[in-house]
């Protein structure tokens, strides 16, 4: 799902990171956030929502409505539409409040 | 404690004019943002801007941040940068608090603030509205332009108005589907221009139209419209199903000013300028002493008038803390008639309509 062509725009993907997606390796790129770098690998769903479980994705994709909310490195409620991707990171879907302490 | 001269929360094109005009005035300032790039929503914008030559007219919007940064570094002694930072609250007794990243809260002290934290993309009600693959139209540019990744493959673009038809013409630049557009409006809300270039890529516009639903499991398949009548009523029978995996929704923002709430400046909910917004008077200073506003936070309008409100809110912010331009009269003078031009035509009468109800 990236764009290969652009007629304004040059994405300069260059250095490759992996993470780890629920327990499945997986490849994105330095610069991008976490939900992007997920997205492009189709990935949709981020989260369950608090009362109903219901699938949750991002909405505003700049920090504004919680709707992106997952758990990177064990912590809780991350933004992943405003965080960056890093090497090694371990992010997981998130079903409601996720666990604080 | 930090301590700061001047504080702009938020570093879109309001907040950076802000900065450049209180910095060329001779107050130090420390811009927040917490974002990782400053630039707002320019950073998205890959279409020549509308507007005068002043504000940078057909220049594209991801250029002009540049232009601004370049002009921001004249300065650079007096301004500190703080990115991935978001400030969280702006207190009675004036203290900012600040949360940068996950981890580094501290306080700030601040003799003026100038609340810059633009606007957010209203939302529709319509039964599974909240399925994954229904976007704001900015998060699928966001997606787009910024990152390089397709938002998915075939697309519906809820509202007409200009956002609606560029974000769909962008869409297409990238190689991606659009099925339709449609907007709850007899007519179109954005200029003829866009219309009829999406028209001619055979794009079809449909007035009169809303979302009766969404329908999928785990992300949208697919999504149900139907026709509206003159007072908005649906039109059972009119139904039409589109094959999408992507809705993009486009029905316009609303201020994101929450900050100035908790501080306590006077707000008012005036339709015309799109929400709730602060009182202000005619430098962009609240109802509460030292706390100024520019750009769409203090009423939605456009990149051209965020700026100007931006220069004069940091032109004003900065002489009320003591540090007055010289040329601080002429300067003021020419920012309001750069106001005035820009709110001279049509739409611009609206906004006027709803300063006049905020005028302090
Ligand atoms: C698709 C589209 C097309 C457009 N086309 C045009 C055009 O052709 N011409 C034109 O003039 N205008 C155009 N605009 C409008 C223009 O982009 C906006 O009016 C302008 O960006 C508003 O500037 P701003 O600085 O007020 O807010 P923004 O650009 O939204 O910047 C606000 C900044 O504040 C930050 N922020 C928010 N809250 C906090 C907080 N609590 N702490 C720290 N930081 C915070 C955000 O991260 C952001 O960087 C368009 C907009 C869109 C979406
Ligand atoms: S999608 Fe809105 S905060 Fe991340």
């Amino acid at each position: 799902m990236r764009i290969k062509e652009h007629p304004i725009l040059k994405f300069n993907k260059v250095k490759k990171i992996k993470f780890v997606f629920n327990g499945r390796e997986m490849e994105g790129y330095e610069g991008e956030t976490i939900a992007a770098a997920l997205h492009a690998q189709g990935v949709k769903v981020l989260g369950k929502s608090l009362f109903l479980h219901r699938p949750r994705g991002f909405y505003c994709a700049i920090g504004n409505c919680s709707s992106c909310l997952m758990t990177v490195n064990g912590v809780a409620n991350v933004k992943t539409c405003i965080t960056d991707l890093e090497e090694g990171m371990i992010v997981e879907t998130q079903d409601g409040k996720g666990v604080i302490v | 404690m930090k301590q700061a001269d001047i504080v702009v929360i938020g570093g879109g094109p309001a907040g950076l004019c802000a900065a450049i005009s209180a910095a060329q005035s001779g107050a130090g300032v420390l811009i927040i943002d917490k974002n990782k790039n400053l630039g707002g929503q320019l950073i998205k914008q890959t279409h020549m801007f509308f507007g005068s030559e002043k504000q940078y007219a057909s220049t594209r919007g991801i250029d002009i941040p540049e232009i601004l940064m370049k002009e921001l570094d004249k300065y650079r002694e007096k301004v500190e940068i703080k990115t991935n930072s978001t400030a969280l609250g702006l207190y009675e007794d004036g203290i900012i608090t600040v949360l940068e990243k996950e981890d580094n809260y501290y306080k700030i002290e601040p003799k003026a603030v100038i609340v810059a934290t633009g606007a957010y993309e209203k939302f529709l009600s319509f039964p599974n509205n909240d399925l994954p693959g229904i976007y704001g139209a900015g998060a699928v540019q966001t997606l787009m332009n910024v990152h390089g990744v397709k938002p998915g493959d075939r697309v519906l673009m809820v509202g007409a108005g200009n956002i609606g038809l560029i974000v769909s013409y962008q869409l297409m630049q990238a190689g991606v589907e659009v099925k339709a557009i449609i907007d709850a409006a007899p007519k179109i809300g954005g200029y003829l221009v866009h219309a009829s270039k999406i028209r001619r890529m055979g794009v079809p516009i449909l007035t009169s139209h809303t979302v009766k639903e969404a329908i999928g499991q785990d992300f949208l398949e697919k999504a149900v419209v139907w026709e509206v009548d003159e007072r908005f009523n649906p039109i059972p029978g009119t139904e039409v199903t589109f094959d999408v995996d992507v809705m993009c929704i486009s029905v316009g923002l609303t201020p994101l000013n929450e900050l100035l709430a908790m501080r306590g400046c006077q707000m008012k909910y005036v339709p015309q300028l799109s929400g709730l917004v602060p009182v202000r008077n005619e430098n962009y200073e609240t109802s509460v002493e030292n706390i100024f506003v520019a750009g769409d936070a203090s009423g939605v309008e456009e990149a051209s008038a965020a700026m100007v409100e931006g220069f004069l809110a940091g032109l004003c912010a900065a002489a009320k803390i003591g540090y007055k331009a010289d040329d601080f009269d002429d300067r003021r003078k020419d920012y309001m008639n750069q106001l005035n031009n820009l709110r001279s035509g049509p739409a611009g009468s609206h906004i006027l309509m709803g300063l006049e109800q905020i005028r302090r």
